[in-house]
Parts: C-alpha cells; structure tokens; sequence
C-alpha cells in the first residue's frame, strides 16, 4: 500500500501545485452557486427546505459528473503523453497500486471540491430549519456518484492516448450509463428492470436527493466504482504487450 | 547478470526483434548499437520490464522477467529516451519521490537524493521546479532517478539524445563514473560516446543481433586490424602509401585525398602511430595530424549494418 499512498500523495500535490484543478474547481463552485440562487432558492419565497435541498443536490450531482470527468482525463493519458509513465511502470510498482493511487488522489480533490459547497446548504439555516440528516444523505450521494463517474473517468484515461480523447470517451461511457435509463421506458419486463438497475443517476441519486439512504444504491455505487478500477487495472496489464 | 536466449518480440506480423541472445556478466558496461528502427529500445524495454516479450526467455540476476517483473524492478535503473519527469515537481522532491516507490527507506531516502544529485552535478537545482529545467538538466535528472535507488543494472536509452556538444561530454562524464558500481547497457547513437564509454559492445540490426565483443575484437574479426591511425598530410601520398603499407602489422592503408591535404588510415594489428610518423616524417611529407581514428567503429557499424546478412558475432 505504500506505493499506493506515494502515488496518491504526488497526484494531489500535482492538483494543487497546477492550475487545472483550480480551475475545474472554481468553475464547479461558480455554476453550482449559481444554480443554487436561481433554481433550489428561486423566487418563491415559501419554499420548504426539504425542497431546496433535493434541487441542490439534483444540480451538484450533474457538476459532481462532470467535474469527475475533467479531473480523471489526466490520470493516466497525461503520463502516457509525457512519457512519465515510464517512471511508474519501471519501478516495483503493481498496476493495481498505480490505478488506486490516482484514483484516490482525484477522490481527495473531488470530495473537498464538493464539501466546499456545503455553506450553500447552510444557508438555508437563515431562512429556515434543516435536516442535518438529508445533508448528510445527500453528500453522501454525491461523494458516490463522484466515485462512479470517477472511477468511469479512470477507465477512459487508462484506454486513451491523449486527455482530450480520455474525456470524450468517459464523457461518453457516462452518457451510455445515465440514459440507459430511458431504455428501461421504452422496453418491457424483465429487460426494463436491468436497464433501470444499471442507470448510473435514474434509479440510484434520486432518493440520495431526497434524503433517503438505501443499502441497495450504495452497493450499486461501489459495484460500479469496483469494476471499473479492475478494468483499469487490466487494461494497464495488458500494456504490457505492446 | 542479464541472460537472454531466442528472444523475440512481434507487433501483429512485424517482427521488432528476432532470435536475440547475448549474455552480459556483472560489473560489464556493454553499449547497444544500431539503427534507428533496429530493435534496441524495443529489446531495453523489455529488459526494463516495461513490454512483454512474444517468445524467448530474458533472465535478469536469475530471474525470468515474464514472471518475476516486480521484483525485477527493484534490481534496474531505467532511463528512456525522453526522460520520465513531472514538470511541476522540483528536482529534490521528484528524486525523493522516485527513491521511495523504487522501496528506499523513507529514512535514507534524503541521503539518497542527495548521492544521486552529487553524481549527477544537480545538488545547485535541488529546490529548482524541473519545468524550468534546460534540456541538459533534465537529461541529468533523468539519470538521477535512474540511479538513486542504487540499482544492480542499469538501463540507459539514448542519454544524449539532444544535448549539446558541452552537454554530451558532460554526460560522458557522467556515464564514465557509474563504472565498477552497476552493470550498465547504454543504447546510443553517438559512436564515440559508446566506444569511450563500453567495454563491450552489441550491435544490432533488423532485430537481429550482428555483431558482439570488445570494439577490438569486432574490428578484427571485421579485417581491419585492432588498431586504426588516421594521419592527415600535405604533399605526394602514394609513395607514402606504399611504405606505410610495408609496416609489420599494418594490414590495411586507405588513402582518401582532399583539396590541399590527404587523409591516410591504417588498420593494423598492433598501435603502429609512432612508426607511421617516423615514415611521414622520413619521407619529407608535412604531417598535420596523427591520431587513432575515431571513424573506426564507425566503420564496424556500418559494415555490420549495411550487409543485410550482418557480420560475424
């Protein structure tokens, strides 16, 4: 695990000494503040917070996706484009403990990217009273769906050549999983309940959203970051062959 | 230290290297020459453990590399052609870094450091960020990594590939010094950087391996002799060249004339400099310079590289 801790220690050191994810973050902040003032506050004023939690959460969990992507693109293509990866794969390093390292080191900056909007939800205390434990809920929803599009984001990286190739193909690959969801209206049982069990945000968010902690999401939220961290790691292996 | 048997590598039908075997015993400082496209970084990437090999078997410190890679790795220092940096690091931080994922201490690892930046002349950019590196330094830091771990064999693709001429007689330096402390193959394009720096050499061509031994044993086996002079002269060269050729040993005189001067090698047994000047002198001939020729192992790779059958091994 030591080589795993280097590499996420040097990953998130990289976040903060460059400006990219300065960058992504700034620009999440941005548009969920704004997103929060014109949608879950809005003009009505007798608005209940529960309410105004479930639109916040609904509008983090798209940024919390796509900031997932744009801070995954780099992981691994960025160091085949530089060559760096050479460092990796000549030291006594397993593919697994690289791939978890990255992974862990995008985690870190997306989880206090996205604890840094809390006050927004606080801000409901002003107004009115708050259900510390739908915040809680929701966050905790947030954080796994960021690790889902994350780990989505990781795979991407590890089979492109280039960053910018690395965010069409996670971009896309999250896409596929998130409107699987409509082929669940479209087709009958029992194949419409696969695709509904497989929509990465249709099935799954919503009761994050509204507060509601159920087992079942969060095995799926894990399920999905699990595999696609093995895959990751297998397509690293399989670097070996050419 | 490294044994390699029948070793081959094919991506789709072409094959990069074919049937390669050559053995390299510890302590050795062996140069891998050949053309670009030849085989080398192909056959220094999987003795870095980076690729997979289609067939054959590669043994490094007894240990096959197909199985064994992880603790393979633990024993190599491995420099590519682009050094494997990270801009936004500064020089003692990335060194540190590279110490400790190749499993230094945490508590050596700063001694370490700052051994490597001692060999490699980089303890003034300790605390520089490498981004604002020139290609030189980065060059070194490439090294520095490679040899911070302090790792049995070393592996060097082209570590002067794009530096200066002060820079690459740094490097040279540089490489002069590892010997006697790591087994070291060094894959370069510069002949003379080879022939200064190896005791053994390994050319190869069209994944195939054409020629191996000392740059003597090569250049005899190739006929022309184990010692090359090349003299350069001002005035009348084929009576010269005659009595050049009579000298005991000399087995070859080539005489290539210019617009005022001539230049004369001699391939021979033996180092025939002092008498080749004596006759130059003798014969009332000017003599402008007289050195061995650097053009000889030069002239080995070429022959060794042009025949597409190759020379002998």
């Amino acid at each position: 695990m030591t080589a795993t801790w280097l590499i996420a220690r040097r990953e998130l050191g990289s976040y903060l000494r460059t400006m990219s994810g300065y960058v992504i973050a700034a620009i999440v902040l941005f548009v969920d503040g704004i997103l929060f003032n014109v949608r879950a506050l809005g003009a009505q004023q007798d608005r209940l917070s529960s309410e105004v939690l479930s639109e916040f959460f609904f509008n983090s969990s798209g940024l919390t996706m796509a900031a997932a992507i744009f801070l995954s693109m780099r992981l691994l293509a960025e160091e085949r484009q530089s060559g760096s990866m050479v460092l990796l794969a000549s030291s006594p390093v397993r593919e697994r403990e690289v791939i978890l390292g990255k992974f862990l080191s995008a985690f870190v900056f997306l989880a206090l990217m996205t604890l840094a909007g809390i006050f927004m939800p606080l801000l409901i205390l002003v107004n009115g009273k708050l259900a510390f434990g739908h915040v809680a809920v929701g966050y905790l929803g947030l954080l796994l769906l960021g690790a889902s599009a994350l780990a989505i984001g990781t795979l991407g990286s590890t089979l492109a050549r280039s960053q910018l190739l690395a965010a069409i193909l996670s971009g896309s690959l999250l896409v596929c999983m998130i409107v699987v969801w409509m082929l669940g209206a479209v087709t009958e049982r029992p194949l419409n309940d696969v695709f509904f069990a497989l929509a990465l945000w249709g099935r799954h968010f919503p009761p994050f959203q509204a507060g509601m902690l159920n087992l079942r999401d969060v095995v799926y939220y894990l399920a999905v970051t699990y595999f696609a961290l093995f895959a990751s790691i297998r397509v690293l292996e399989a670097r070996r062959w050419n | 230290m490294i044994d390699v048997e029948n070793l081959s590598k094919y991506f789709g039908e072409r094959a990069a290297i074919h049937a390669l075997s050559f053995s390299i015993a510890k302590g050795e400082v062996v140069g891998f020459l050949g053309l670009n496209g030849a085989g080398k970084t192909t056959t220094l990437r999987i003795l870095g453990c980076l690729l997979l090999p289609t067939s054959g078997s590669v043994r490094i410190d007894g240990l096959e590399v197909t199985s064994n890679a992880h603790e393979i790795r633990g024993k190599i220092g491995f420099l590519p052609d682009v050094p494997p940096l990270y801009p936004e690091m500064t020089v003692g931080a990335y060194l540190a870094f590279a110490a400790r994922l190749r499993q230094v201490p945490a508590k050596e690892a700063a001694s370490r450091v700052t051994e490597a930046e001692e060999k490699t002349a980089l303890r003034d950019v300790h605390n520089e960020v490498i981004r604002e590196l020139s290609h030189g330094y980065r060059q070194r830091v490439g090294l520095a990594q490679a040899i911070v771990h302090k790792p049995a064999l070393l592996i060097l693709d082209e570590p002067s590939a794009g530096l200066d001429p002060a820079q690459i007689i740094e490097m040279r330096t540089l490489l002069r010094g590892l010997h006697g402390e790591h087994t070291v193959l060094i894959s370069s394009h510069f002949l003379t950087e080879i022939s200064q720096t190896c005791d053994r050499l390994l050319v190869i061509h069209n994944g195939e391996l054409v020629g191996q031994g000392s740059e003597g044993e090569l250049a005899t086996a190739m006929g022309q002799g184990s010692s090359m002079v090349e003299l350069e002269i001002r005035g009348p060269s084929a009576a010269l060249v005659e009595k050049l050729a009579q000298i005991p040993t000399v087995t070859k005189v080539n005489a290539r004339p210019g617009v005022d001067t001539t230049v004369v090698e001699v391939s021979a047994a033996s180092d025939v400099r002092a008498a080749a000047a004596r006759l130059v002198v003798g014969q009332g001939v000017d003599l402008l310079r007289l050195d061995r020729s650097e053009s000889r192992l030069e002239s080995i790779f070429m022959n060794l590289t042009q025949s597409p059958t190759g020379g002998p091994q």
